[in-house]
């Protein structure tokens, strides 16, 4: 089965210091940047384009679109700016990447920025992660030195000036428009649109904002071609993308794959659920994707076929749950943290998140009321699409993809506590010692 | 609320069709959905939006289904009205026609209940609260939210006039965009996150003149009680009004505010006889929908112990004595009688049209003089003569919408912030909008030069017509000329023979307009009439039906009060005038004390009430009906709000004692004020030529000598914001400005004390001003008119700390 998986992004990952940039090289590293330095912008753009790259930081809009829209005419300067604020729960993919091959991004960067015409790029990073930062700027420097950032690089007339910035730990500023306003140093909420950010994002100028993946995957499509890349994945969902698989299973980790590939699959790749285990739900994509259950294990994972089990793709992070786990206290803490993240500007996701906490605590602890779902519900259909952005919406999910799924643990909770009818320990990693 | 006036629209503008629950009506192109359903009548509940501050979307309150968006596609999604901007051809359907658009309405005043506290019935916003409204008419009769609300310490100031009750606020922004996009002073912020935002005060910048002694920058904006006006929840209070009255238990009447010449249209909310709040009124050719903290809360000044409230006359023994007003008017009109001939006038800058007016016929009718002077400050030369040439009789000139469509806006010795807080806002509108351009001809860039994005000419007191005569002026650039243009040489001279620019007089006080236009001037006779024109005169003697007119140009306040102290004149008929102001406050009181007859027409006891012969009260705006007149030249009338039986207006008194006198001035009311002054009418014949004085030569001052910067701050020690602590706790923290090589050379040390004129001690602050020039302000804890200073005086300077 091991032909399956597909490395590319993270085929050097366990090279010899593998986040330097003589590891990267010796791999071939800056050998695409070498390719595209000889190619138009336009030709960047159409390249992108055509090799159906859709950007993989969960709404899978395609990458070399959205740097199409940036206005020709515009006097002033384009910016590039990647989305490096992972912070939804279960999402995982970008921080390993960054960590063991920084320079696949900053050669991607360098790229994309000629692509849009950037003369200056920045990498907005999550706050709390500050290895991955200091890697990052280790990284930024050494390509500063070797010539591949800066005035006229390799000689190109090119110029391009990276930053590396770090945010405050706000999942709010993964919102595209709430981290060009956190970038700019203001506190970050999201953006009223119009204005689009490709015509005025950062500092009223106009922008492109990707995410890490999206743009890391650039560099091998300018080097192996976009006939290569579309030997993966599916007709409208091409290529290789990072699968982060995590919970109760053998062997949690990144699993590089074309997309269109199956829970049951990557399952088998990490080695099945932990002993005695059988699959209760999941997440296709983080945290504010509707849960999928067993029933779903042969749903292709792509764009389109997750779509059409009636959840989303998001960022492929596959938390998966075993039946020791309560639905409930999993939703609950869910809630949590988006009642924690919402960023307050609008009312619904403020207000509702900080009502539906405690009608889920309540359930969890086995005090609901008779109508409680129901409330739950309507209280989620008034966030749902009312809110300012989509985190809102996303917010909304696991509840109502919980309640479908799993209606009976909720009216259990009218009377039982979670905790009884499923004891947190045996959900953990240690729960063979604590039930033996 | 209508659509915002677009000033520009000579050309009709673009029209886009769109059909809103069923009616189709069509807008200007960029029109937002809720403003265009207002002009259908349909009201969308809204918090956050409101039409002078850029939209925002965050209440979420005002969503409505769009079934087509113009492109045959509709929104999955219930959109903002707020935000949305009509599109040819677009279907709209509020919560009137869409049950979609009425859950969706339902389920965010649902949510926005969830942390609000049930205290209505304490609270100041109880009865006129948006939310409240809302959730009477569209919310449920029981909540559903039975769980823990967010709680908050409470009242927090955010200054010491605004307080903040986090409990109950919305979070809509308002109150933050409007200080930031309006104001300009963005002190206030929204801060931390989901439930836990709320609104902050930042932390203590090093902003200039800042007073850093809570560790925090407090919300001090000449403007922040606008705030409290557009919060459409309780959530901001002042501490002047808070729990004082429910407004279902006030009556309020339209009114204008008496502070500025400005004639911004204020509310005035009274109960059993007191005024309890003053509130912005909604005039869009004027303040739109702002006014100045001093327009809103300083309002107590006619309340004060020391109003009078009964005529006064003095008896033998020297005292002041109660008496009747037929009593006290017989006096007056005796006493004025003997003396009549050798009398001065000093009616004041805050009289309305009507009572200015009257004060004018007075003079000349039944004190048969000129020597009448409603300026009650330093003045110079040129000023009477650049009034009579340039300002009197020129009706509606230079208006505010012109502020805001011209090309370009030259401030001369004049500080809008401070001294026309309409003008400040509306050009800082324009900047702001259309990237007006403002210049400034000033000792330095102000706080409010800076909000206006102004471009600094910088000019040494005394020396601004250099500085104008450097500028390449020409049309579609407006001249704005402050008061303090009289005391420098050649400047109004200057002004006047500008070829190109259109230009207007901003004077401080509100009866200063009217006062021209009444001719309060010992050159000026009402409706623009030259004194010195025979014909004018036979023209007004006819209109009065009086044998004649004095043809003999009167004397000044500076003359009057020289004369009156060496015993030239006999008499003072004095309005509303304090003695501070004066241009050299020791001779006024010498000229009070020296003049034979001293009748006092006042609100309150002053400084002139010791020395008068016979007090008459006069009644406050606020008692009255009247017209002030901008400094546009526009009519503001307005109306009683407090009938107080027995006060009287200055037309009654003035009136009262003419008749005494049997020299009546032929009118007793304001309404026949007006009519007389609208029957006397402008003048049709030429205006007289205006001043043309040289401009000084450059000085320096000698060693130990500065040259003096200055005006009257907005929030200072003025007597008409008497009672109101808060109010005047906002004030700005009065320091004295300099270059480091100015107070280097007095020997004074940055951010240690400057003593000007021996006695006035300021702390001194490094800024950007030409050498030898100290700015200070005029009235702030120093009334520098009692050491003599003024804009462009020379004084000593030196250090106040021990060496």
């Amino acid at each position: 089965m091991t032909d399956v998986l597909t490395p590319v992004l993270s085929a050097g990952w366990a090279d010899d210091r593998a986040w330097t940039l003589e590891a990267y090289t010796a791999r071939g590293g800056y050998r695409a940047l070498g390719k595209a330095l000889e190619m138009a912008p336009a030709d960047l753009i159409e390249l992108v384009k055509e090799s159906g790259l859709r950007g993989r930081g969960g709404a899978g809009f395609p990458t070399g679109m959205k740097w199409s829209f940036i206005p020709k005419d515009n006097p002033n300067p384009t910016y590039l700016v990647v989305n490096a604020d992972e912070s939804e729960p279960g999402t995982c993919k970008d921080i390993p990447l960054m960590m063991a091959s920084p320079h696949t991004l900053v050669e991607g960067v360098i790229i994309a920025s000629r692509a849009i015409g950037a003369q200056t790029a920045f990498i907005y990073v999550r706050g709390e992660v500050l290895h991955v930062v200091r890697r990052l700027r280790a990284a930024v420097r050494e390509a500063y030195e070797a010539g591949h950032l800066g005035t006229d690089i390799g000689g190109s007339g090119q110029n391009l000036e990276l930053v590396v910035h770090a945010g405050a730990g706000a999942y709010i500023c993964g919102e595209e428009t709430a981290l060009l306003d956190s970038l700019e140093g203001r506190r970050g909420q999201p953006r009223l649109r119009p204005p689009f950010p490709a015509v005025a994002g950062l500092y009223a100028s106009p922008t492109v904002i990707n995410n890490v993946e999206s743009i890391a995957s650039v560099p091998a499509i300018v080097d192996h071609g976009i006939e290569w890349f579309g030997s993966m994945g599916t007709e409208k969902s091409k290529g290789f993308t990072l699968y982060s698989l995590s919970g109760h299973v053998k062997r949690p980790g990144q699993y590089e794959a074309p997309l269109g590939i199956t829970l049951r699959e990557l399952l088998e790749l990490g080695g099945g659920l932990r002993d005695g285990s059988e699959l209760k739900f999941w997440t296709p994509g983080g945290s504010s994707t509707p849960i999928l259950t067993a029933e779903h294990l042969d749903v292709p994972l792509d764009y389109e076929g997750v779509g059409a089990a009636g959840s989303m793709l998001g960022t492929k992070a596959l938390q998966v749950f075993d039946q020791t786990t309560s639905v409930v206290r999993c939703v609950l803490r869910w809630t949590e943290f988006y009642k924690h993240e919402s960023c307050g500007k609008c009312t619904p996701c403020r207000e509702g998140t900080w009502w539906l906490v405690q009608v889920l605590r309540r359930l969890d602890s086995g005090e609901g009321r008779t109508g409680d779902i129901e409330l739950l519900q309507e209280l989620c259909g008034n966030i749902l699409g009312r809110s300012f952005c989509a985190l809102g919406d996303g917010a909304t999910s696991p509840i109502t993809s919980a309640i479908q799924h799993f209606r009976d643990e909720f009216e259990a909770g009218m009377h039982t506590p979670s905790s009884e009818l499923f004891p947190p320990a045996a959900s953990t990693l240690f729960a063979a010692e604590v039930t033996a | 609320m209508t659509l915002e006036a677009n000033p520009e629209a000579q050309a009709p503008a673009e029209l886009v069709t769109v059909t809103i629950d069923d009616v189709g009506i069509s807008v200007p192109k960029g029109t937002l959905v809720i403003r265009a359903a207002e002009l259908l009548g349909i009201e969308i509940p809204r918090f956050c939006d409101h039409p002078l501050l850029e939209p925002v979307g965050a209440c979420r309150q005002c969503l409505v289904d769009v079934p087509d968006a113009g492109n045959g596609r509709g929104f999955p999604k219930p959109q903002a009205s707020c935000t949305i901007e009509v599109a040819p051809g677009m279907v709209v359907r509020t919560h009137a026609t869409s049950e979609v658009a009425a859950a969706a309405q339902r389920g965010t005043l649902e949510f926005l209940l969830v942390n609000h506290p049930l205290d209505c019935p304490v609270c100041d916003k109880g009865g006129e609260c948006p939310l409240q409204n809302q959730a009477m008419s569209h919310g449920r009769g029981e909540s559903r939210f039975h769980e823990t609300k967010r709680t908050f310490a409470k009242p927090v100031p955010v200054s010491a006039q605004v307080l903040l009750d986090r409990e109950r606020c919305v979070l809509c922004a308002r109150c933050t965009r409007f200080s930031d996009q309006i104001a300009g002073d963005p002190f206030i912020a929204l801060v931390e996150r989901g439930a836990s935002q709320q609104i902050g005060v930042g932390p203590s910048t090093d902003h200039r003149g800042s007073d850093d002694t809570t560790g925090t920058e407090p919300f001090h904006s000449y403007f922040s009680g606008n705030t409290i006006q557009i919060c459409p929840v309780g959530a901001l209070t002042s501490a002047d009004y808070r729990f004082r009255s429910r407004p279902f238990d006030l009556v309020s009447v339209p009114s204008v505010a008496e502070h500025d010449a400005c004639g911004a249209a204020v509310r005035i909310d009274h109960r059993r006889g007191a005024v309890m709040r003053r509130l912005a009124g909604d005039e869009p050719e004027v303040n739109e929908e702002w006014i100045s903290d001093k327009d809103r809360f300083a309002f107590t000044w006619t309340r004060q112990d020391d109003r009078l409230r009964t005529p006064l006359v003095r008896d033998e023994n020297g005292e002041l004595q109660p008496m009747s007003w037929p009593g006290a008017l017989a006096v007056a009109g005796r006493l004025l009688e003997g003396v009549r001939g050798s009398v001065g006038v000093l009616p004041g800058g805050r009289l309305t049209l009507e009572d200015a007016h009257a004060w004018s016929a007075f003079a000349r009718i039944s004190l048969g003089t000129n020597d009448v002077d409603f300026r009650s400050r330093a003045v110079g030369p040129e000023e009477a003569d650049f009034l009579a040439a340039h300002v009197a009789g020129r009706g509606l000139d230079v208006t505010y919408a012109d502020l805001e469509r011209t090309r370009r806006v030259v401030l001369v010795a004049l500080e809008p912030e401070d001294e026309a807080s309409a003008i400040f806002l509306r050009l800082r509108k324009a900047v702001r909008a259309r990237g007006l351009k403002v210049v400034t001809i000033a000792s330095h860039r102000s706080r409010g030069s800076e909000k206006l994005s102004a471009e600094l000419v910088p000019a040494v007191p005394g020396h601004e017509t250099e500085a104008l005569a450097a500028l390449d002026l020409g049309a579609g650039d407006v001249v704005l000329v402050g008061e303090r243009a009289a005391l420098v040489p050649g400047l109004l001279s200057a002004v006047a023979a500008l070829n190109g620019p259109r230009i207007a007089w901003v004077p401080r006080r509100a009866g200063d307009r009217a006062a021209v236009e009444a001719g309060l001037l010992p050159n000026l006779l009402p409706g623009a009439r030259p004194v010195t024109e025979a014909e004018a005169r036979a023209d007004l003697a006819a209109a009065w039906q009086v044998a004649g007119i004095p043809g003999i140009r009167g004397r000044d306040v500076v003359g009057i009060v020289d004369d009156a102290a060496d015993h030239a004149l006999q008499g003072l008929v004095v309005g509303g005038v304090e003695v501070g102001d004066l241009p050299d406050p020791a001779r006024a009181r010498a000229a009070l004390a020296g003049a034979q007859v001293v009748i006092s027409l006042e609100v309150r006891r002053s400084e002139v009430t010791d020395h008068a012969d016979v007090v008459l009260p006069v009644a406050p705006p606020v008692e009255k009906s009247g017209t002030f007149v901008t400094w546009e030249g526009r009519r503001r009338p307005f109306d009683t709000a407090l009938h107080e039986p027995g006060s009287v207006t200055d037309t009654r008194v003035l009136a009262g004692i003419a008749e005494e006198m049997g020299r009546p001035i032929g009118f007793r009311t304001t309404a026949d004020a007006l009519a007389d002054h609208d029957s006397v009418g402008r003048w049709d014949g030429q205006h007289p030529e205006g001043p043309s004085a040289a401009a000084a030569a450059p000085t320096r001052p000698p060693a130990g000598h500065v040259v003096v910067s200055t005006w009257r701050q907005l929030v200072d020690d003025g007597r008409g914001q008497d009672g109101q602590a808060e109010y005047k706790a906002t004030a700005r923290r009065p320091v004295a400005r300099a270059s480091a090589a100015t107070w280097s050379s007095l020997g004074v040390a940055a951010g240690g004390t400057v003593v000007l004129g021996g006695s006035a001690a300021f702390p001194a602050v490094v800024d950007d001003l030409p050498d030898d020039v100290v700015w200070v302000p005029g009235n702030n804890g120093v009334n520098l008119r009692e050491l003599g200073l003024g804009h462009g005086s020379t004084t000593t300077a030196g250090s106040g700390d021990d060496a």
